[in-house]
C-alpha cells in the first residue's frame, strides 16, 4: 500500500513543485472549475433558488414545533385517545411529540384529557405553573373546553377559566385525527407567532419563571437586555 | 330477608327493649324497612349486630337522602346485612331540618349519633353524608368533608342546591337570541 501511494503522488500535478506560470495557470483552471456555468443574473436567481435565509427566532421557532414533549397527564376518559394518538396506529411521532414526559419539568405541553373538577382545577394549575417555558396546552375535548355533560357544582365549566388554553378540541370524547389535527393547529401557532400575549390577558405579567424565583435566579443584565429587545421587536 | 311478621316481631322487641324506638315498619317489594327514632338509632343498631338470632354484624352501606319538601326533610339510611342467612334490612332514621321555621332547635344542621364504634366502615360514608348533605354525625373522630374541597360552600346533594353550570346556547335557539354568536 505504501508504495501505490507513492506512484500516486509522483503522478499528481498538484504535489509537483512548479514555476510561477504553472502556479498561475493552475489557479485559472481552479476558478473555472469552481464558477460553473452560469453568471451576472442568472447565477443570482440560482442562488435565491437555493439557498434561504432566516433568522435565529424563526428558526427556533421551527425546532420548538417540531420537538414538543407533552407531560403525562390523563384525566378522563379523553386520556384514551390521546393514548392511543401516541400508538403506531396513529403515531403521533409523526409530528416529533411521542416522548411524554412524566414530570412536567421537563415537559412543554399539557393535554389537558378530560373534565377538571373543582378539586383538581388547583392541581392541574399548579401543574402548569411548574413547567418551564415556553409551554403551551391544549384543551381536549367539550368537558375541559366548555364542562361538556357536567354541567353541575363539581367540574369546571371551561378550563381557561384558571389557565390559559392555546387551541380547544371539539368533541366527546375527540378522535385521535381530531387531537392530531389540534396539535398541527398548535405547531402552526407556534412557527408564526409563539407569543400570543396570555400574560397580558390573564394579568400575568411579572409570574414568569425567572422574575418569582428571588434573587438566585435572576436573569443577567445582557439576558434582560435582549429580553426587552425582543420585546420590542416582537411588539412592533 | 325477614318476611312482613318477622318484621314486625322485630320492631314488637326493639319496642320492648327500649320504648318508641321503631316509629314504623314498611315491608315493600320484598323489602324491609324499619324507621327509627334518630335518638334511639345507636340501641337500635346495636341490638340488631348482637342479639342472638339477629346478627346483622355488617353494614354495607350508610347514605343519607333528601326528601324535600316532606316533613321531616332528612333521612339516614343503613343498610344492614346477615351474612350467613343472606339477609338484608333497611334502618332509616328521619331528620327535621333545623333552617326549616318550624324548628325548636338552635344548630343550623341537622344531627344524628356515629355508629363508627359499631361499625368502622362508616367513618369514610359518614363523612360522605356530611359533606353532600350537611348531616352532622355527633361522635364521629374525623368529620371533614369527603369529595368537595374544604373551602367549598354548602352541600350540594341537597335538593334545594343549585344545579350548577353555566347556561348554554345552541342553534335551535336563534328565534329567541338571533345573533347569539356575536
Amino acid at each position: 500500500m505504501e508504495i501505490e501511494r507513492q506512484k500516486l503522488r509522483v503522478h499528481s500535478s498538484l504535489e509537483q513543485p512548479g514555476s510561477p506560470e504553472e502556479l498561475r495557470a493552475r489557479q485559472l483552471k481552479a476558478r473555472d472549475m469552481l464558477r460553473g456555468d452560469l453568471e451576472g443574473a442568472d447565477l443570482d436567481a440560482y442562488v435565491e433558488e437555493r439557498v434561504m435565509t432566516t433568522t435565529l427566532e424563526k428558526i427556533l421557532n421551527v425546532a420548538r414545533a417540531n420537538s414538543i414533549f407533552p407531560a403525562t397527564f390523563g384525566l378522563a376518559c379523553c386520556a384514551i385517545e390521546m393514548m392511543s394518538t401516541v400508538s403506531p396506529r396513529y403515531d403521533i411521532a409523526r409530528f416529533g411529540a411521542e416522548a411524554f414526559r412524566a414530570s412536567p419539568r421537563q415537559a412543554d405541553l399539557i393535554i389537558l384529557s378530560g373534565r377538571v373538577s373543582v378539586k383538581m382545577a388547583p392541581v392541574v394549575r399548579r401543574i402548569y405553573d411548574q413547567m418551564l417555558e415556553p409551554k403551551w396546552a391544549i384543551s381536549m375535548g367539550a368537558c375541559s373546553s366548555s364542562g361538556g355533560m357536567f354541567a353541575n357544582y363539581a367540574v369546571v365549566q371551561g378550563a381557561d377559566k384558571f389557565m390559559p388554553v392555546d387551541v380547544h378540541v371539539p368533541g366527546c370524547p375527540p378522535r385521535p385525527e381530531a387531537l392530531m389535527y389540534g396539535f398541527n393547529k398548535l405547531q402552526r401557532k407556534i412557527m408564526g407567532n409563539p407569543d400570543p400575549g396570555w400574560r397580558t390577558r390573564y394579568n400575568a405579567t411579572g409570574t414568569e419563571e425567572w422574575a418569582r424565583g428571588g434573587s438566585g435566579s435572576k436573569p443577567s443584565e445582557e439576558a434582560l437586555d435582549a429580553y426587552r429587545k425582543a420585546r420590542e421587536v416582537l411588539d412592533a | 330477608m325477614p318476611d312482613g311478621p318477622g318484621l314486625e316481631l322485630i320492631m314488637a322487641e326493639l319496642n320492648r327493649v327500649r320504648p318508641e324506638a321503631v316509629v314504623d315498619a314498611t315491608y315493600d317489594r320484598e323489602q324491609a324497612a324499619l324507621v327509627v327514632d334518630p335518638d334511639a338509632i345507636l340501641e337500635v343498631l346495636a341490638w340488631l349486630r348482637d342479639t342472638p338470632g339477629q346478627e346483622y354484624t355488617f353494614l354495607s352501606s350508610l347514605h343519607a337522602a333528601d326528601y324535600l319538601p316532606a316533613e321531616p326533610r332528612f333521612a339516614v339510611h343503613y343498610e344492614l346485612l346477615n351474612r350467613d342467612r343472606y339477609e338484608r334490612l333497611r334502618v332509616k332514621a328521619l331528620l327535621a331540618d333545623p333552617a326549616s321555621p318550624s324548628s325548636s332547635t338552635t344548630s343550623p344542621l341537622p344531627e344524628i349519633d356515629s355508629c363508627i364504634e359499631l361499625f368502622p366502615t362508616a367513618d369514610f360514608q359518614e363523612r360522605e353524608a356530611y359533606d353532600f348533605f350537611g348531616i352532622v354525625f355527633r361522635g364521629h373522630p374525623d368529620l371533614r368533608r369527603m369529595f368537595m374541597p374544604e373551602d367549598y360552600g354548602g352541600h350540594p346533594q341537597r335538593r334545594d342546591f343549585p344545579i350548577g353550570g353555566e347556561p348554554v346556547i345552541f342553534t335551535r335557539d336563534e328565534v329567541e337570541n338571533p345573533g347569539w354568536w356575536q
